[in-house]
């Protein structure tokens, strides 16, 4: 049971990596990889929430009663993504206009209160910081992989940067909501395939 | 009983907390998000009918209080003397209210240019009020104390085909500002004296 730091912070990144090994949180997950931009957006706005409450949440385990503590955690995390929404729209307005309504949503991220219960709200401050990182950087990770598949191939461009000639016809299906859903899921089973030993 | 309370208390510390932090972030974010959001959402529109102003209208606005609305007002330094201001108003359309951003050279009470900045009117239909400049060219150079009419209704401005219910409100927009533009044209001048270089 006795992990160290440098291991709660790594097990995020690979061993519980989101959403591929902790299948949560796929509602931004698949709606907003259409473009790396937006994907790497939305990790950071949820790293930065995982990290915050993570670590509130940490510190205050031992005054939140057990019969609310969701309610709690709640207004931790709901706290967090308002700042950061306001954050987003005074310095990075057009990525929040793309991100719209999933900026608010990650107050009920799985991935979050997950964290929260599981993990912040039963370790020290220090664990539950690199927990968060960890597994905060990882969905960044996951939502940069894919974006970028379903970019290069959806639109052709990548970060808003062309990547092939003009003869390169859009493959449309990419960038649209089936095109998510077997995007994730290929991604998912090669993830499986490599995770078996 | 005695557990009920300490459970109410904690949410209501919790809530409060979270309240008072918000609220010290929302305040300082505001401005920067309100100059954004003028950027983004009227910015383009201001800078349209303003083309060829020697100063960001953006950053030189002024408010004015008009009974108990307060309106933002924007000013257009033309060949070194500020006697233009825009500010938005909104006229019925078809499907919701249409923002229209009207332009006014406070010398001569004529209208130096419009332009739509939000409608939720028919795509490809109602739209065009926002994307095709043939209805708002036609208000150009036009007293703003007119009556503004679609030519339907016995007035002097071509409705675009097709969405004459838009256009009529556009017009309804333009005369609806006339009336402000008279109301306030004593503070608008007044306020405008700050600005001339």
């Amino acid at each position: 049971m006795a992990k160290t730091v440098v291991q709660e912070f790594t097990k995020g990144l690979w061993a519980e990596i989101p959403p591929f090994r902790i299948v949560l949180g796929l509602c931004p997950t698949l709606a907003v990889t259409k473009s790396v931009e937006n994907g790497i957006g939305m990790g950071i706005a949820l790293t930065f929430v995982l990290v915050c409450s993570n670590v509130v949440i940490s510190l205050l385990r031992n005054i939140i009663p057990k019969q609310v503590r969701i309610a709690c955690f709640i207004v931790v995390i709901a706290t967090f993504v308002t700042v950061v929404e306001l954050v987003m729209q005074a310095y990075t307005y057009p990525l929040f206009l793309k991100l719209g309504i999933f900026i608010p949503l990650i107050v009920v991220n799985c991935i979050l209160l997950g964290r929260a219960e599981a993990f912040a709200a039963k370790n020290g401050v220090i664990s539950s910081f690199a927990d968060g990182l960890g597994i905060g950087i990882g969905f960044t990770l996951s939502l940069t992989a894919l974006s970028i598949i379903r970019e290069v191939l959806g639109s052709g461009t990548f970060y808003n940067i062309p990547v092939f000639g003009p003869s390169f016809k859009p493959f449309s299906f990419m960038i649209q909501a089936p095109g998510a859903f077997v995007c994730l899921g290929l991604m998912l089973c090669v993830m499986n395939m490599l995770g078996k030993k | 009983m005695r557990e009920m309370i300490r459970l109410l208390v904690v949410i209501a510390v919790f809530s409060a907390v979270s309240g008072g932090l918000l609220a010290v972030v929302q305040k300082g974010t505001k401005d920067r998000i309100e100059y954004q959001q003028l950027k983004f959402v009227k910015g383009p529109t201001i800078h349209h009918i303003l083309e060829g102003s020697s100063n960001d209208p953006l950053v030189d606005r002024f408010k004015l209080p008009d009974g108990k609305e307060e309106r933002n007002f924007f000013v257009g330094v033309f060949d070194g003397k500020a006697d233009v201001v825009a500010f938005e108003v909104f006229g019925k359309g078809f499907g919701g209210d249409i923002g229209v951003m009207v332009a006014v050279n406070v010398e001569n009470d004529e209208i130096v240019g419009i332009g739509v900045t939000t409608h939720s009117e028919t795509p490809g239909v109602g739209s065009r009020a926002k994307t095709d400049p043939s209805l708002s060219e036609q208000f150009k150079g036009l007293p703003i104390k007119e009556p503004f009419k679609v030519k339907a209704d016995g007035g002097q401005i071509d409705a675009i085909s097709g969405a004459t219910v838009t256009s009529r409100g556009v017009c309804g927009a333009v005369v609806g500002s006339g009336e402000i533009y008279m109301r306030l044209k004593k503070d608008i001048i007044e306020k405008l004296k700050a600005f001339k270089a």
